[in-house]
């Protein structure tokens, strides 16, 4: 069972497969279109600006997890990733998300300080594999500084200058848009959550 | 509700923990992987390394002790301390780092802040500012471990420092470093108002009152401790009980 985390370029990668090392879990950071495509799950991680995702469209790779999400198999993208699962941003609005959820990130209002960075509380509004054994209003890491707003898919949310999708799912696709991999063992036991479901 | 954090810091000699007061007379406290995996769990919020080491030798250790530290820390991890270009930022990313801190090089060379945040993003850039008050009563922006007066008023740096990609600001008082007299709240609201990135308070703390003063008078976003964890001075979740029980919002209980 490998799973593929897909390099990029945006960011630091090495935390999620560390993380899903420490579980224990089969994984490969690849920029392969071919390993992508035929990978049992899939992670698009990432930090940073929006356009970074049009790396994605190279090399094949979009059409590859395009690929393996018609398979069926669990997709999981993890901030910069989870935004890239939408339409698009304001950030880059020229740029296309995957598009697989609808809705468009748009920057925090300006009475708040941004990006938003630090420890926050989740708070629960749907059925959720990825949550499972999860206490709601539990704390994870965030650094961002877009946000999507709650949509039908939205299972928990998160309040920073108004509410905003903090974790949405449906069927096997799954975002977050939070750090699981620095959220300590919660976030540890999110990724667990995503490594244990069952194609 | 975004909470608060606290930041336990690491000073790092040679790749053992270390902690001066006021930038001297160091003394040996343990090593970093494990007190970071401590600290972790003890509740803190973050983990900074700081690494002092002096010499070129020293130096080379550190991105092994990064490597290590990095290991089982599941929680933000920042390193700093000779970190001038944006290859040494790139080879302590790849240990495991997911922020850089830059003092004296983004002083001598404002645009490495720009050049890291746009391969990285601004999420993983701290511009840290070690301050110190003049005669006139500014703040002035020293280098090299405090040791250089740059004649920049830390308030207008700070601001630089936003408007290059800096995504946190990490503000250590010079004249409160390791007193244990409480942080510099005047210097910190000065900084925290004059910015819209989050700030980072650092040196003089000495007991959990002084954390609340700096969270609402000093309006920080983020305190880092140091030799006030590794001395049982004040055990974290305590810090953080106490923390909760004035009304500070934080991650309590983790």
């Amino acid at each position: 069972m490998t799973i593929a985390i897909v390099d990029y370029g945006a960011g630091n990668l090495t935390s999620v497969k560390k993380a899903l090392d420490w579980l224990g879990q089969d994984s490969i950071v690849t920029a392969d279109a071919g390993e992508v495509a035929q990978a049992e799950k899939v992670i698009v991680p990432g930090v940073g600006h929006f356009s970074a995702t049009k790396a994605l469209n190279h090399n094949g790779l979009k059409d590859a997890i395009q690929t393996a999400i018609s398979r069926e198999i669990p997709f999981f993208g993890i901030c910069l990733g989870m935004q890239w699962m939408f339409a698009s941003s304001t950030e880059a609005p020229g740029v296309a998300g995957l598009g697989v959820f609808p809705g468009e990130c748009v920057h925090f209002p300006a009475d708040v300080k941004s990006p938003h960075v630090g420890w926050n509380q989740l708070q629960f509004v749907g059925k959720s594999q990825l949550l499972h054994d999860l206490p709601s209003e539990t704390f994870v890491y965030f650094t961002h500084s877009y946000r999507v707003p709650p949509v039908p898919e939205t299972v928990a949310t998160c309040e920073y200058g108004g509410v905003f999708s903090a974790v949405v799912e449906r069927d096997h696709l799954f975002g977050v848009q939070f750090h699981p991999e620095k959220s300590g063992p919660i976030g540890v036991k999110l990724l667990q959550n995503f490594c244990e479901l069952k194609c | 509700m975004l909470t608060k954090r606290i930041i336990a810091c690491l000073d790092v000699d040679g790749g053992r923990v270390v902690k001066g007061v006021q930038f001297l007379n160091l003394r040996d406290a343990g090593d970093p992987a494990e007190l970071a995996f401590a600290h972790s769990k003890a509740g803190a919020d973050e983990i900074v390394l700081l690494d002092i080491s002096a010499t070129a030798e020293k130096r080379k250790t550190l991105l092994d002790t990064v490597r290590r530290t990095a290991r089982e820390l599941f929680i933000p991890f920042t390193v700093g301390g000779g970190v001038r270009t944006l290859d040494d930022a790139s080879s302590v990313f790849d240990a495991g780092a997911d922020k850089v801190s830059i003092n004296s090089a983004a002083l001598a060379d404002p645009g490495v802040i720009t050049c890291i945040a746009e391969r990285f993003g601004s999420q993983a850039v701290i511009v840290a500012i070690d301050a110190k008050r003049n005669n006139g009563g500014a703040y002035e922006a020293f280098a090299r471990g405090g040791r250089t007066p740059t004649g920049r008023d830390a308030v207008v740096w700070a601001r630089e420092a936003e408007s290059r990609g800096a995504g946190e600001i990490l503000l250590t008082s010079m004249d409160r470093d390791g007193t244990g007299k409480g942080f510099d709240c005047e210097l910190t609201s000065a900084i925290s108002d004059a910015v819209r990135i989050p700030v980072i308070a650092s040196g003089g703390a000495g007991s959990a009152r002084h954390f609340v003063e700096v969270f609402q008078e000093g309006r920080a976003d983020a305190a880092l401790a140091a030799s006030i964890l590794h001395y049982g001075v004040t055990e974290l979740a305590k810090l953080k009980q106490e923390l909760s029980s004035a009304g500070i919002p934080v991650r309590w209980p983790c």
